[in-house]
């Protein structure tokens, strides 16, 4: 059984997807709905803890090349795990914050969250170039869909121009490897990469390259392809913002790594084409436009989103800086920022069901009526900024180490000061929550009671999100294995 | 300097590119969506083309009592099957950008880019100034209520 | 003479996507992109690309332009206003064209039999699937079998479009009207009487040669089906082609119609059935010791046989999915009951907003003659009286 994990976790929601729509039961959906990611996790986790190395798995009995290969490499393994674990956690917010027609068509929802799911951790685990595009394809098209359930209008328009932008990014991606597959031959991972050294100095490599990163790109939210992100996070319904803002972005930048270090190869990409000297003026604008933007958002979830984005520049300066240590940083922050701002997301989540209302303004004093998810929020946000004690700060000082390795330390104080931003736009919720009077006119609460649902989940994430901060050994450890697996492979 | 013999995916690229323009450019989003599937059968183009062998027939084993028949050029049946997967993702595509385009006419009253992104900036506007609206009424309902008591007539 | 007619076509193809970009009347532009997804069909047929040619006939000629037209019964017809040349649109364009003219120049020369492209697992595909599968068609060995679960995923996006649409759109049908009224007929119209063109639906030459020509697409689509494994053709293209016999049913007798002898509910089940039966395949091959869709452990003594039943059974998947979704996504467009508000249009100084009707909106004859030609169709499509959504 256990060597068939590698494609179980995809099948199982993959599955449970059509099994959903053919049950056509509006609560067993959500049930069978809610297994299928926690089992998913299980698998997931189950592979992660257990492998000695990179696990590959012949799809069709074919040999890897001849068929298509699921490849899971200690990175892989720690990024399916992260996928599919926040999967479930914020599935359990259901169909809240849906367009009323979803009403009674719940399974249609659910059913296109699971083929989003599926979508992306096939992405993790393929090693086949052309397989990553069909999986990008599940995952994208039912984002567009689950995207434009939410409430307000603006969700539709939000979703069309994320399809745009998507669909653009999808068929560069589709450009870039049809020109790889013309160079190599061949689509595997392993051999594309055994065989680009021959063909390095041909343009058409070149061009194959920097296809695959501005798509990937689009779809990572790069610094300037970055506008279908805000709109879309923000206008989703709870579950599939909370989801996305953990995951979609992570798994692409995953994919870039991938396609840097696992097809392509470090030293051509940084070396013969400097990708590094593109990719870090880009990063460093990320941080400091992203950053800036969310402290000027009226709303809360616009104010997540924006931070997304900076956020997003820190991953790809880690990467820009083409070492192993910032390989390590990168990857440890993307399963830091994966779990913080799905926490953020959750409890964002929890207040609007209570006010009704996504403002910032409504939630003026509201940190004394509810004690527990305005502490929830300050600790995701401490973890947000980076502050020691928290695994943000894990993260982040992994990317001072490896900055400073590499010898640029106004690289350090620039991330320093991009925190520093992090800080304000932060501190302006917790001003809100705590100093402000609360609106003396505003409408009622919309619930008295608290709403487990999201609570727990929420609670669940931040006690991660500290926890791992205090016994900061345990990501570390196995992230750094994976980056040197990753990248002793590569070199 | 001698070019390769490539001026067929020249051809396909120029094709490409009035697609991606026509997404760029045309504010109507059916009109977009037009430019969209063109610029992916353009893609679907590229990788035909570089399938192709001078001379090579289909990839259709010929057959001669049962076995196939040596020594005959095939074309390439790789860039065929990718492409199909390929097809069907852009009609997938279509379908679901359309679907989204009828609901944005539905809400909107318009299917025009700039239309709609003009009625949102008035979303906006209409929602910050309602909230601005909100918050002096609250501070100066805040400040009779420390006088003379809370009065809660205005409304919100 | 191959060169000189892929030189014609291709020449085609850009006028076409020219005119289509410039063309305001979308119903003519909805016509052109099928007229673009038929000529390049003929490209691909030139390049000796059968499947792919027959797959984009079906589906780019057919399946795409009849949901353009759907869409456009449900919103305006002619593009707002014409709009200058986008400098920064026709930069990214040129940026991208140019970067990608670079990378030809380091290509093999076109149809080279010893480019990279055609080696190790082409070769492999061409010297060994006769011995390994079995089949004619390397392209049905490879996309059932080597790479099946490109096909599996293929499917699943399929599933994900039907899901999609009707997530989006499924919430609200026009009402079923009382068999044997003909829906549309009764509408108010706002055109004269006598301007007004027979419905498609009274015609009876349309009404008779599409039911003598059912069943044979009905059967064309099995024996594509059944042919896939010999020559081009597969679950894909019978899915398409079966669903096309629905969608003509619907055209020319109403979707309400089509509904009420095909229910949506059931089509949703079929649905998901097939993507069921592929994974199901793929599970099975598990249980019994084998990796996901390795087929060849269904016989273990001769696993050609093993991959024959694979690629049957997935070929059926794909097949009742694909036909159902577009029978889905068809008959979900069409039945949308149409929104009645008026379009908003902004003026000039883009500031305020008046509601003008599409029939304001200045046509030359020829257009005029064009529209009026695809109203005709957009009632078949719809079922909906296009003028009557906007009240003159």
């Amino acid at each position: 059984m256990s060597e068939h994990l590698p494609i179980l976790m995809v099948l199982v929601p993959l599955l449970s997807a059509p099994l959903v729509v053919f049950i056509k039961h509006r609560k067993a959906s959500r049930v069978i709905a809610t297994l299928a990611c926690a089992l998913s996790a299980c698998a997931a986790w189950t592979l992660a803890l257990q492998m000695s190395s990179a696990v590959s798995y012949p799809l069709g009995g074919w040999r890897p090349a001849i068929g298509i290969e699921l490849r899971v490499d200690f990175a892989g393994a720690y990024v399916a795990a992260i996928v599919s674990t926040i999967a479930t956690f914020a599935i359990s917010l259901g169909t809240r914050g849906t367009r009323e027609d979803v009403v009674g068509r719940e399974m249609f929802f659910y059913a296109a969250f699971l083929m989003c799911v599926a979508g992306l951790m096939g992405m993790v685990v393929t090693g086949d170039a052309f397989n990553v595009f069909v999986f990008l394809e599940i995952s994208s098209l039912s984002t567009y869909t689950l995207v434009a359930m939410g409430k307000e209008r603006r969700a539709l328009t939000a979703a069309l121009n994320y399809l745009f932008l998507g669909t653009l990014g999808g068929t560069f991606v589709l450009i870039g490897i049809g020109l790889m597959y013309q160079m190599t031959g061949t689509l595997n991972a392993a051999a594309v990469s055994a065989r680009i050294r021959e063909v390095e100095h041909l343009r058409t490599t070149h061009v194959a390259f920097a296809f695959l990163a501005v798509g990937l790109g689009i779809k990572l939210a790069v610094f300037p392809l970055h506008q279908w992100l805000p709109g879309a996070y923000s206008q989703a319904p709870h579950a599939v913002s909370s989801f996305l803002a953990g995951t979609a972005t992570k798994v692409m930048y995953f994919q870039l790594i991938r396609v840097v270090v696992s097809f392509f190869g470090v030293a051509y990409v940084f070396d013969t084409l400097h990708f590094g000297d593109f990719l870090l003026p880009l990063s460093l604008v990320a941080m400091f436009a992203g950053s800036l933007s969310a402290i000027f958002q009226p709303s809360l979830r616009r104010l997540l989103a924006y931070s997304s984005i900076g956020q997003v520049g820190y991953l790809t300066l880690a990467l820009s800086l083409g070492t192993e240590a910032g390989l390590n940083a990168g990857l440890l922050h993307l399963g830091a920022h994966a779990v913080t701002k799905t926490a953020l997301f959750l409890i964002a989540a929890a207040f609007i069901a209570q006010v009704g209302d996504d403002r910032l303004d409504r939630l003026s004093g509201l940190g004394k009526r509810y004690p527990l998810l305005s502490l929830g929020f300050v600790l995701g946000g401490l973890s947000l900024i980076g502050v020691p004690g928290t695994v943000g700060f894990v993260s982040k000082w992994a990317l001072l180490e490896a900055v400073l390795a590499g010898g640029r330390p106004w690289l350090a104080f620039l991330i320093l000061a991009s925190s520093m931003l992090a800080v304000v736009y932060v501190f302006r919720v917790v001003e809100v929550l705590y100093f402000r009077a609360p609106l003396a006119n505003a409408p009622p609460l919309a619930r008295e009671r608290a709403d487990w649902g999201s609570w727990v989940p929420a609670g669940l994430l931040v006690l991660v999100s500290v926890g791992l901060g205090v016994w900061s050994e345990l990501p570390s450890e196995y992230v750094a294995t994976a980056a040197q697996s990753l990248f002793g492979g590569a070199r | 300097m001698t070019l390769p013999n490539v001026w067929n995916y020249w051809a396909v690229v120029v094709l490409m590119m009035v697609g991606l323009y026509i997404v760029i450019a045309k504010p109507n989003y059916v009109k977009k969506l037009m430019g969209l599937s063109l610029f992916q059968v353009s893609v679907i183009m590229l990788y035909v083309s570089m399938g192709r062998v001078t001379g090579g027939t289909a990839p259709i084993y010929i057959l001669d009592d049962g076995a196939p028949r040596p020594f005959v050029l095939y074309t390439n049946p790789v860039p065929h099957v990718l492409m199909l997967t390929a097809i069907v993702v852009g009609i997938a595509t279509t379908a679901v950008g359309l679907a989204l385009v009828v609901r944005i006419r539905e809400a909107y009253g318009s299917s025009e880019e700039d239309v709609v992104a003009e009625l949102d900036r008035r979303e906006v506007e209409a929602a910050n100034a309602l909230a601005a609206q909100r918050a002096a009424e609250s501070d100066a309902s805040s400040a009779t209520a420390a006088h003379a008591g809370a009065s809660h007539e205005e409304h919100a | 003479m191959e060169t000189a007619i892929t030189v014609v076509l291709f020449v085609l193809l850009l006028a076409t996507a020219i005119i289509l970009g410039r063309q305001r009347n979308l119903f003519a532009a909805s016509m052109l992109t099928g007229i673009f997804s038929l000529v390049s069909a003929g490209l691909f047929t030139v390049m000796e690309a059968v499947d792919v040619a027959f797959t984009e006939a079906a589906v780019g000629a057919g399946i795409s332009t009849v949901l353009m037209l759907a869409t456009l019964s449900l919103t305006e017809d002619v593009e707002a206003r014409e709009k200058k040349i986008s400098w920064p649109a026709l930069a990214v364009v040129v940026l991208t064209g140019g970067a990608l003219i670079y990378g030809t120049l380091d290509m093999p020369n076109f149809g080279d039999p010893h480019a990279v492209v055609h080696g190790e697992i082409a070769r492999y595909y061409i010297d060994r699937s006769w011995d390994e599968i079995g089949l004619p068609n390397m392209v049905t060995s490879i996309l059932a079998s080597y790479r099946g679960s490109d096909t599996f995923g293929e499917l699943g996006v399929v599933f994900v479009a039907g899901t999609s649409v009707l997530l989006l759109l499924g919430g609200r049908r026009s009402e079923l009207p009382a068999s044997g009224e003909s829906p549309g007929h009764e509408r108010p119209s706002s055109r004269p009487p006598g301007k007004r063109h027979a419905h498609v639906r009274e015609m009876p030459v349309v009404r008779t040669v599409a039911k003598v020509m059912l069943p044979y697409i009905v059967l064309f689509a099995f024996y594509v089906q059944a042919h896939g494994d010999f020559g081009p053709g597969g679950g894909f293209q019978a899915g398409v082609i079966l669903a096309t016999a629905f969608i003509l049913f619907g055209l020319v007798f109403g979707p309400q119609e089509l509904v009420r002898h095909v229910p949506p509910e059931r089509l949703e089940r079929i649905m998901a059935v097939g993507l069921m039966i592929y994974g199901g395949v793929g599970v099975v091959a598990m249980l019994l010791g084998g990796q996901f869709l390795a087929y060849g452990v269904f016989t273990p003594s001769h696993p050609s046989h093993g991959h024959h039943y694979g690629i049957f059974m997935v070929e059926l998947g794909v097949g009742i999915t694909v036909s159902a979704v577009m029978i889905i996504i068809y008959a979900t467009f069409a039945t949308r009951r149409p929104s009645l508000a008026p379009q908003v249009v902004l003026d000039a100084e883009d500031r305020c907003e008046t509601e003008v009707s599409a029939d304001d909106v200045p046509l030359v004859p020829e257009e005029r003659a064009l529209r009026s030609g695809a109203d005709l169709l957009a009632e078949g499509a719809a079922g909906t009286d296009a003028a009557s959504e906007v009240p003159s």
